[in-house]
């Protein structure tokens, strides 16, 4: 092969580029943060409505479907697997005990690269605190 | 003599059915009027099953209400009710309720040496939640529709800001975010969300509220009571008794659009 020296060291130097955003990611410490969502502490805190997996691969279809019965059926009232009677409301009922989103949505949804725009409009409890 | 006689059957047939139709429209016509005795029709139907569930109305009672006197009691509940911004200025206003000269809110009633009363008053005017909504027919994306009992819903999640609606509202009902809202709002009501730049929005008749068993919240502060809200398919509703006593006007009904807040004068 000609020029097998240049060549060789030309790929080397193409994939490690190509590659750079994955050695980025690994040498900067951020990225190895594994999401660490911080669940309620308080006692009457700790049953979500539904269970923890299913929340956990569950809640975006679960908001979705609040969504969509509250504003557009008027139906407001969500009966859980375990029988029980809640408000469907993102902030009302979610956010009473997941209280800091920083500390609990943001976790994964940073992670895995996911800005949900629920609170362009929806208010977070800590800012209604401040603000007042 | 053959066409004489002729005549005389032709003219005699047209005289009897004549007098046959005249006995038969004429009980017809009979039946109609008593039909039409006040209530009657709305009273056929609601045995009939036609008129049911809710239309819900408001009523704005202007014999009573004071805004000229500066009263905006309504207007503020509702702006802290709903999280609406203030600019500071007029081009990019947000309005639910709002108040316009009566000429302006009513500008197929101006008539010449109007009652004093009312050629100053101010009108407080809303969204109308018309019956036949001409903002529902033109949104591309349904984000706004009629609900069955009448009030006219937006979904903020499906708005685009197209701004079709707006064009088609003939009140000017609706507002466009132009701006991000939420740092001009003064004091934000958690239980409420605020609105993001690019979405349209109205007056739906406290429906929030009304889910909780409310009143809507410019009914609930208004001092002089002049704001009554009710259905007006129940007869015992105190919306129907004040239309049926009291002489009513709409904003604009020659359009179609059949608005369902009735102005008394």
């Amino acid at each position: 092969m000609y020029d097998s020296g240049k060549i060789i060291t030309g790929l080397i130097i193409f994939i490690l580029l190509f590659t750079s955003p994955v050695w980025y990611n690994l040498s900067s410490n951020n990225s190895l943060v594994k999401p660490n969502p911080v669940l309620p502490t308080k006692e009457n805190q700790k049953q979500c409505i539904e269970s923890t997996a299913f929340m956990r691969s569950n809640h975006m279809e679960l908001l979705n479907d609040w969504r969509y019965e509250v504003v557009r059926n008027g139906q407001r009232t969500y009966v859980s697997g375990a029988g029980k009677h809640y408000n469907m409301s993102l902030t009302n009922t979610c956010l009473n005990c997941h209280s800091d989103r920083t500390q609990f949505c943001d976790q994964c949804h940073n992670y895995v690269g996911i800005s949900a725009y629920c609170w362009d409009c929806h208010n977070e409890p800590q800012k209604q605190e401040s603000s007042l | 003599m053959k066409s004489g006689r002729r005549k005389f059957l032709k003219v005699a047939g047209l005289t009897a059915f004549g007098f046959a139709s005249d006995k038969l429209l004429g009980n017809k016509a009979l039946a109609a009027v008593k039909l039409l005795e006040p209530g009657e029709i709305n009273k056929e139907l609601e045995t009939a099953g036609v008129i049911k569930g809710e239309r819900l109305v408001m009523i704005v009672d202007l014999r009573k209400c004071v805004s000229e006197k500066g009263c905006t009691k309504c207007i503020d509940a509702c702006n802290h009710e709903h999280n609406i911004p203030d600019f500071g200025e007029t081009k990019d206003e947000i309005k639910w309720i709002w108040k316009e000269p009566y000429e302006n809110a009513f500008v197929d009633q101006e008539n010449f040496y109007m009652t004093e009363k009312y050629e100053s008053k101010n009108v407080p005017v809303f969204c109308n939640n018309c019956d036949n909504p001409p903002c529902v027919n033109v949104c591309p994306t349904q984000a706004t529709w009629k609900r069955e009992d009448g009030i006219v819903m937006m979904d903020w999640h499906r708005c685009i800001g197209c701004r079709y609606c707006m064009a088609a509202c003939p009140y000017g009902s609706r507002s466009f975010n132009w701006r991000d809202p939420r740092p001009f709002v003064k004091e934000i009501n958690s239980e409420f969300p605020t609105r993001t730049k690019g979405v349209v929005e109205k007056c739906m008749f406290c429906e929030e509220r009304l889910a909780k068993g409310q009143q809507p919240a410019c009914v609930e502060v208004c001092p002089e009571k002049a704001l009554v809200f009710g259905n007006l398919n129940d007869s015992k509703s105190e919306v129907r008794k004040l239309l049926k006593e009291n002489f009513s006007i709409r904003r604009k009904p020659g359009l179609g659009t059949s608005p369902e807040i009735y102005y008394l004068v």
